[in-house]
């Protein structure tokens, strides 16, 4: 800590010097709070920063390429769909008689940005479903499901299922046409099912058909039900990734020089 | 994979994380500007194809054409391919679906080969091509199969251009007017209650499908009101159809 230098006072008020043989060391002796950071409150409080080590500091394998980054990908395209998601929640009104359908056409319309971040909601919507797939098919490819990878695996299939149900729950939310007969297609495929169609249907439909708690059913389940488990399952499959580390590529050997003309030569 | 498999991979593995780099900043650099391409891609995508908004829902219009996002045209492909066998439209649907899911799931535990290398593992090179090629051929066919309302047949080589002209609006008149949703006509139109109207000229002559659309079979509705150049368009196109 650097000392403040005293103030000019006079030097009736300034404190005098001690006396020889007065206690020097009694101030020495009581120990004084030091001044410390905000990082250094919350570290001391939560105990974070081995933790933050662990995520932040661990190793990533040699040979990582621009493969490895579309699970990330997915994660930012997930983000993307949660802020949106949350600006178009502002002005949607999920009511089948009209006013779902007026509100986007509100949000559209009239809304600062209003079309703009919609557009990015939908879009994002296909993107992020591109960029789950090549992720998964990066994992197929790259052998990367195998052990000790399993549970990671079945964690990102459900996320796949997830970011479809998310897609099939979200179109009906416009209410126009197109979106009110694919859902009403889309629950009536579902009914055909054996065993748990038909539950599943009347749970989708909220009754027998479509009626008005549908698409605030709908609603729900794509704002809350599904985005909280899918929020869940990232973090136990990122918990995971980072457990058990990212995987090299198959091709490389430990100790082996990893460029291409190292490889043709081993081949050889 | 065996113990020893196991712990030789886990042993490889620490060796080659060993000789890697930092996640942060390493990674994390990567993975930034990942990120920064997909932004740029979503904002892209808004600014340049918006959010349109079709017409407001409807419930009561039957001839409007249900059709998906594009990520469900797969599973619209397989039903449009199924739906003239009804025993098997529930399998098309759920159980082709369901039994993908299953063995998705269930991938590390039936293939547990220590293999990590795909071109040493030519089962799943060949099965996940082909689940790609597969994927890929329902979307781009689901993409560009034509509304379940237009028909798609082509008009006989003897007409004049004057006869076409009426051919193509008798073939519009159809497509407004929902036949395809009882009758088959070719490739579209769905097999029934209605009968098949591929070939309807070959056994019914152009007047009695005139008054069989004046005076149908119920649950047929009459097409009496239809303005009389519309029904004629009609007569005349249906009594092509050989």
């Amino acid at each position: 800590m650097p000392r403040i230098p005293a103030p000019p006072l006079p030097k009736a008020l300034q404190p005098r010097p001690k006396r020889p043989g007065q206690d020097v060391e009694a101030g020495a002796a009581t120990p004084v709070e030091a001044g410390i950071t905000v990082v250094d409150w919350l570290d001391e409080r939560t105990a974070l920063s081995p933790g933050i080590r662990w995520l932040m500091w661990r190793k990533v394998p040699r040979g990582i390429n621009w493969a490895y980054t579309l699970g990330s990908a997915t994660l930012f395209a997930f983000l993307n769909q949660a802020v949106t998601g949350v600006f178009l929640a502002m002005y949607y009104r999920p009511d089948a008689a009209g006013g779902a359908y007026e509100s986007i056409r509100n949000i559209n319309d009239n809304v600062f940005l209003g079309q703009f971040v919609h557009g990015m909601h939908k879009w994002g919507a296909s993107v992020m479903i591109i960029l789950i797939f090549l992720h998964m098919g990066r994992v197929f490819f790259y052998g990367a499901y195998k052990y000790p990878r399993e549970l990671t695996w079945v964690i990102g299939v459900v996320l796949v299922i997830l970011t479809l149900a998310m897609g099939f729950t979200g179109y009906l939310l416009p209410f126009d046409q197109r979106a009110y007969w694919a859902s009403v297609v889309g629950i009536n495929i579902n009914a055909g099912g054996p065993f748990v169609g038909p539950f599943l249907s009347n749970f989708l439909f909220g009754g027998a058909d479509f009626n008005a708690t549908t698409l605030s059913r709908f609603y729900a389940i794509h704002m809350l039900v599904i985005p909280g488990a899918m929020a869940a399952l990232i973090g136990a499959h990122l918990y995971l990734v980072t457990k058990l580390g990212i995987t090299a590529p198959p091709w490389l050997k430990p100790g082996a020089d990893d460029t291409d003309h190292a490889l043709a030569e081993a081949e050889v | 994979m065996n113990q020893a498999q196991k712990e030789a991979y886990l042993r490889e593995y620490s060796i080659l994380k060993n000789e890697g780099k930092p996640f942060f900043p390493y990674a994390v650099a990567k993975d930034g500007a990942m990120a920064c391409i997909v932004m740029v891609v979503i904002i892209f995508l808004s600014l340049l194809f918006g959010a349109e908004l079709g017409p407001k829902a409807d419930p009561t219009t039957t001839t409007y054409v249900p059709r998906p996002d594009w990520y469900f045209f797969f599973l619209f492909e397989v039903l449009r391919v199924m739906r003239n066998v009804p025993k098997f439209t529930p399998m098309a649907t759920i159980g082709v679906p369901t039994i993908c899911m299953i063995l998705l799931f269930l991938l590390p535990f039936y293939d547990r080969s220590p293999e990590r290398r795909i071109e040493r593992r030519p089962i799943a090179l060949a099965a996940g091509i082909t689940t790609i090629a597969a994927m890929a051929y329902l979307t781009y066919s689901g993409a560009h199969t034509g509304s379940p309302n237009s028909v798609e047949i082509k008009p006989p080589a003897t007409l004049s251009a004057a006869q076409l002209q009426v051919w193509h609006a008798g073939a519009d008149v159809v497509g407004e007017s929902g036949c395809l949703a009882c009758h088959v006509i070719g490739e579209n139109g769905n097999n029934g209650p209605g009968p098949a109207l591929t070939n309807i000229a070959n056994t019914v002559p152009a007047a009695q499908i005139a008054s069989t659309l004046r005076n149908p079979t119920p649950p047929m509705p009459s097409f009496k009101d239809l303005p009389a150049d519309k029904f004629n368009d009609l007569v005349y196109f249906l009594s092509t159809l050989q």
